[in-house]
């Protein structure tokens, strides 16, 4: 396997992605990001100087909307699937120390 | 010999912009509302939802951008900020990293050493987050998507400032550059314009820059005034231990004037940004650039130089007049009903300013319309009221935008005229005044002030001074 | 009426304007058979049978009225997971929307609602559409119509196994890299995924955002056309939709390919390819050439960079995409945890499953300062000289005809093992998404194991009319075929019973609470799932499977 990922890649990347893995899936994610990134390198066969990059399909340009307001208030709905809530807002745990 | 520092400083400025809507869904702006009520499935980040891009947001970054000189990316693009805080929705904030709309701009600011070039990296559009309020009794956070979405600029300066003085003035010129555009009212108090201090010392004459810290959460003039040199102060003395500054972001504490590290293991600071697939790119075409050119308003600039040729005002109150939009669009409505601007700039500059600084009030909160205070320039003029009721007067229109012709005659204000009450008047004080009259016939002129002001005050300030001075003069020589 | 359930949606939609078929007769003989089938084929995740009855009525109202006259007033749909419906229940087949309920519909969803569509639930899907079995929903399998011991492909794997089985007259999809033409190809039913920007994303919950299209699933070319029909629209609420006025998709059925150009990639009949499904889709291709169509080979070249570079573009998006599933605004939030950062983690390492979170983490590395360049904007560059191949092979051919996979279903539990193996199963597919074409799958055959092949058809941007006339006009050549499963509820009559009990039954969803909630041995074997499947219903939890 050419690409080895490092204990500390996967930790790193799991602040990233926020996601905690057991020791058994981090094992397993550095076999898979590896293997998968192996892969990916197959990309460099091709020469791609001074091709510009590609993110849109189409040359859409300048969807905009206008200014004008067109949304009420909405909190109910908007508040309908909170885990927890309280005095019309989003509960969470503490954001500062 | 201790050595010498150079405080070398860069700003990022982000600015609300005043338009109606967010910038990616159709929520109102407006400040004030109950928590969450300004909300919709875009702003919260909800599964499903897609951003659109308010068009004025591009039209007032344009504006703000030629204003200060910058060139135009004619295609630009938005880009994910991904970074995890439960005040922004999605995860991610919708900002401009890989095409920003403005670059390489500049404005200019006075210094004692005279006029100084502050250069502007780049102005990018983005959105705001949403508000956390800490609730002590419970310990936990709640989160409010009021301001979620709310369209900002920001404006990256170069390093080019040296002193909490030039940061001061660079700020205030955005300021006024921002607000005579329209594109944001600019408040620091209000978080409608808000300054990062980007800092880093270095020995005077040094190539390099040194390492510098960044440093969030600065609501005033003051507060960022004291933050650069707290900051200051930290580094020269971590570099005169011998210690080396970090580069990091550290969060200012106004009440005890020190700073801390924003840092956290959790925050890896690697934003990962990307163009968002959702927005489709902005093409600026020539004829769009050059409308909004077309449409750009007369800027402080140009207006101080306007008010000293064109009303033949002095320096001093054309800078004062200029200095804020709202007074300058008060005096030029009123100069443009009555006439006369020296004296409307009179009543501007010193009464309406003491006015506000007895209230501890800006000239933005200045409420009272023009018609008014033309009104009452009138009533002087005719000399329906002396000057001592209009000041009275101009009281209440600060304070209650009344009519001033209105006022006068309800409360019976105006000013008396009448050759015979006054004769009386003055007939009653000579009579009651034998000494002063004496006085005045022995050679003391002064005698006849007194006996004026006595009429005057008996009068109850309404009658005309110069008429009350005519008559006291004729009846003391008969 | 015993028939109704072999009816396509288009002819369902002509007995019920023509007051043959009741719109209240048709749900209760989907749902019927829904009951019959579900305990093998499963799915669907939620199943709606008191909404769907109540819908059923109201749209009958508005026929009788004569306010609804479209060519599907009245017909019975179910709706892929990953699409808002308001009111009703979408979880992406994951546990970290467990319990999300949209306060408000899709666009293609509600086009389909105005065109009086009676919606009967929402099917089974790979968690976030990742994957291509649909045996990584966090909410048990969904098996193959076909034989159930194989996987039904994915990720719409729920609506294909559903129109497949006649538990819906016709289903919405999604596709990112396939997901709508290989499990139509392994469940034998026709699928259109249209180019980029036809179908408003809306409402869709995003996967690969530059890469998701909805697009309709149903048993044949007409159903298909006249579902695209109704689904494609302008929408100012997604900036990516694009103004189209060629949207009358059924102007096109036609049986004629007199002299359309159709080009066949050698670089899809190579190595890989499963013999059978070679052979039926040259045989297609000759049944083309018989009618008329000028059929060449033709190198498209750059066809084994496609899985790599969409690798890289949908994992980036994905793992921005997801990140706002962290437990403060909905769905999932851990029970314990130590504070805010600990609250993300626990909650989405809870929440999604193992391939949404191999696909989130290599997204996030691809993204991570330093390897941008390397990787994601190298992607880019790749997808631009794919778009451009295809570019080029337009300017020769109307139409690109090959396989939709390289084989036909594998057996359950197959393709988990090796994440690699099962993204390689999607080359002829994922090219499509990279460049934004419009593609189809029609069903050409079936293997030696009796299951069936797919034959794709693709077109330029904005070209569905071409592989819409050419995929009616191959359908010509042969009959519909649908599983013996399909027919169930006829044998069993059991679509009597349906209205007694739907009033008292609100809505049966496999998800709705965590405790029922299965992460793990999903991939047991297909007889022992059988065995409880058969005695279990629609209500029963995933929990009672997973034992």
């Amino acid at each position: 396997m050419a690409n080895v990922i490092s204990d500390e890649t996967i930790e790193y990347v799991g602040i990233l992605a926020k996601l905690e893995l057991t020791d058994a899936e981090k094992e397993e994610a550095k076999k898979d990001m590896g293997r998968m990134l192996d892969y990916i390198d197959m990309l460099n066969e091709l020469d791609t100087s001074g091709v510009e990059p590609m993110s849109h399909i189409f040359a859409m340009n300048n969807v905009f909307r206008e200014d004008v307001v067109t949304n009420g208030d909405e909190r109910e709905k908007i508040l309908k699937n909170a885990p927890e809530q309280k005095d019309g807002s989003f509960k969470v745990p503490k954001t500062v120390e | 010999m201790t050595k010498q520092y150079e405080t070398v400083i860069g700003l990022e400025v982000h600015v609300e912009l005043a338009t109606k809507t967010k910038i990616f869904c159709g929520c109102s702006t407006a400040f004030g509302g109950a928590p969450n009520t300004h909300t919709c499935p875009v702003c919260t980040g909800m599964p499903g939802s897609l951003p659109v891009l308010n068009k004025q947001v591009v039209e007032y970054a344009l504006a703000v951008g030629l204003a200060t000189n910058c060139g135009i990316n004619q295609y630009c693009k938005f880009d994910r900020k991904n970074y995890f805080y439960p005040d922004n929705p999605q995860n991610y904030q919708i900002s401009q990293l890989y095409l920003p709309i403005c670059h390489d701009g500049w404005v200019e600011i006075e210094t004692a050493a005279g006029t100084k070039k502050i250069g502007i990296h780049e102005i990018h559009m983005e959105e705001d987050a949403g508000k956390l309020i800490h609730d002590e009794w419970e310990d936990c956070s709640l989160v409010d998507y009021n301001r979620s979405g709310v369209p900002l600029i920001e404006i990256v300066s170069e390093p080019d400032m040296r002193s909490a003085d030039e940061v001061i003035a660079y700020l205030e010129k955005l300021r006024l550059i921002i607000q005579y555009l329209g594109a944001s009212d600019c408040k620091l108090q209000e978080g409608s314009m808000r300054a990062d201090v980007n800092l880093s010392v270095r020995e005077v004459g040094a190539a390099q820059f040194g390492t510098r810290t960044e440093m969030k959460n600065l609501n005033s003039f003051k507060a960022i005034a004291r933050a650069i040199e707290g900051e200051r102060k930290r580094q020269i003395e971590l570099l005169e231990d011998g210690k080396k500054v970090i580069q990091e972001t550290r969060r200012w504490d106004d009440n005890k004037e020190s700073s801390h590290a924003m840092r956290s293991k959790e925050d890896a600071q690697d934003y990962r940004y990307f163009p968002d697939p959702d927005l489709t790119p902005v093409a600026i075409s020539d004829e769009w650039l050059q409308a909004v050119r077309d449409r750009q308003p007369e800027l402080r600039t140009e207006k101080l130089a306007r008010y000293q040729t064109e009303f033949q005002l002095p320096r001093y109150d054309a800078e004062i007049l200029t200095g804020s939009k709202h007074l300058a669009d008060i005096f030029e409505a009123t100069v443009a009903i009555c006439g006369k601007p020296k004296e409307v700039s009179n009543w501007l500059m010193v009464e309406a300013m003491r006015l506000l600084k007895e209230k501890e009030q800006d000239p933005e909160d200045l409420s009272f319309s023009p018609e008014n205070l033309a009104k009452l320039i009138g009533l002087v003029e005719k000399n329906t009221i002396n000057r001592t009721v209009a000041k009275t007067v101009f009281e209440e229109i600060f304070a209650n935008d009344v009519d001033p012709e209105k006022y006068v005659a309800e409360k019976g204000l105006a000013m008396v005229s009448d050759e015979g009450a006054l004769r009386q008047a003055v007939g009653e004080v000579i009579a009651a005044n034998p000494q002063s009259v004496a006085d005045y016939k022995n050679g003391k002129q002064k005698a006849m002030g007194f006996l004026v002001g006595q009429t005057m005050r008996a009068m109850k300030g309404k009658a005309d001074p110069a008429k009350v001075n005519q008559i006291v003069r004729e009846l003391l020589e008969e | 009426m015993s028939d109704i359930l072999e009816m396509t949606a288009v002819q369902l939609g002509g007995k019920i304007k023509s007051r043959e078929v009741g719109a209240v007769e048709a749900a209760k003989a989907v749902l019927g058979q829904i009951r019959a089938a579900e305990p093998v084929v499963h799915a669907y995740v939620t199943v709606d049978e008191a909404g769907a009855l109540r819908r059923a009525e109201e749209v009958q109202k508005r026929i009788d009225t004569g306010e609804l006259t479209g060519p599907l007033a009245g017909v019975p749909v179910a709706i892929k997971d990953n699409m808002c419906t308001e009111g009703m229940l979408t979880t992406c087949s994951s546990k970290i929307l467990y319990n999300f309920v949209p306060t408000y519909t899709a666009e293609a969803v509600r086009n389909l609602e105005k065109a009086g569509a009676v919606i009967l639930g929402k099917t089974n899907m790979d968690e976030f559409a990742m994957g291509s079995t649909t045996e990584t929903s966090a909410f048990g399998v969904t098996r193959n119509p076909w034989n159930p011991e194989h996987v039904p492909g994915g990720s719409s794997g729920g609506s294909c196994a559903a129109v497949a089985a006649n538990e819906c007259f016709y289903a919405l999809g999604s596709d990112t890299g396939g997901s709508i033409r290989q499990p139509s190809s392994f469940c034998g039913v026709t699928g259109i995924k249209p180019t980029y920007g036809t179908v408003s994303r809306y409402g869709l919950i995003a996967y690969g955002s530059s890469l998701d299209q909805i697009g309709p699933i149903a048993k044949d070319v007409t159903d298909c056309a006249a579902v695209l029909a109704t689904i494609a629209s302008y929408d100012r609420k997604d900036s990516t939709s694009f103004p189209r006025d060629d949207c009358d998709f059924t102007s096109a059925l036609k049986d004629d390919v007199k002299g359309m150009r159709i080009g066949i990639p050698r670089d899809y009949l190579g190595e890989g390819l499963d013999d059978e499904v070679k052979a039926a889709i040259l045989a297609a291709a000759k049944v083309l050439e018989e009618k008329g169509a000028v059929v060449e080979e033709f190198d498209l070249s750059l066809v084994e960079y496609a899985i790599p570079a969409y690798y890289v573009i949908a994992s980036a998006e994905a793992s921005s995409n997801l990140s706002r599933f962290d437990g403060v605004k909905y769905g999932l939030r851990a029970k314990e945890y130590e504070g805010l950062h600990n609250m993300y983690k626990r909650s989405r390492s809870e929440g999604f499953g193992p391939e949404v979170k191999r696909r989130i983490m290599l997204g996030s590395f691809v993204l991570s300062s330093g390897y941008y360049d390397a990787y994601y904007l190298k992607a880019l560059r790749t997808k631009a000289l794919i778009k451009k191949a295809f570019d080029r092979a337009f300017e020769k051919y109307d139409v690109i005809l090959g396989p939709a996979a390289p084989t036909t279903a594998p057996k359950m539990g197959e393709s988990l093992s090796d994440p690699l193996k099962m993204y390689l199963g999607d080359i002829y597919t994922i090219s499509v998404n990279l460049a934004g074409l419009p593609g189809m799958t029609v069903p050409c055959g079936k293997d030696s194991k009796g299951l069936p092949i797919g034959l794709q058809l693709i077109g330029d941007c904005f070209k569905e009319k071409n592989i819409i006339r050419a995929g009616y006009a191959f359908e010509q050549s042969r009959t519909y075929e649908s599983p013996k499963i399909a027919r169930s509820a006829q044998a069993d009559g059991m679509s009597g019973d349906i209205a007694d009990c739907a009033s008292d039954t609100a809505v049966k969803s496999r998800a709705g609470s965590t405790a029922d909630i299965v992460t793990e041995g999903r991939t047991g074997s297909a007889a022992d799932m059988m065995s409880e499947g058969n005695a279990g219903s629609t209500a029963e939890s995933t929990g009672k499977e997973a034992r």
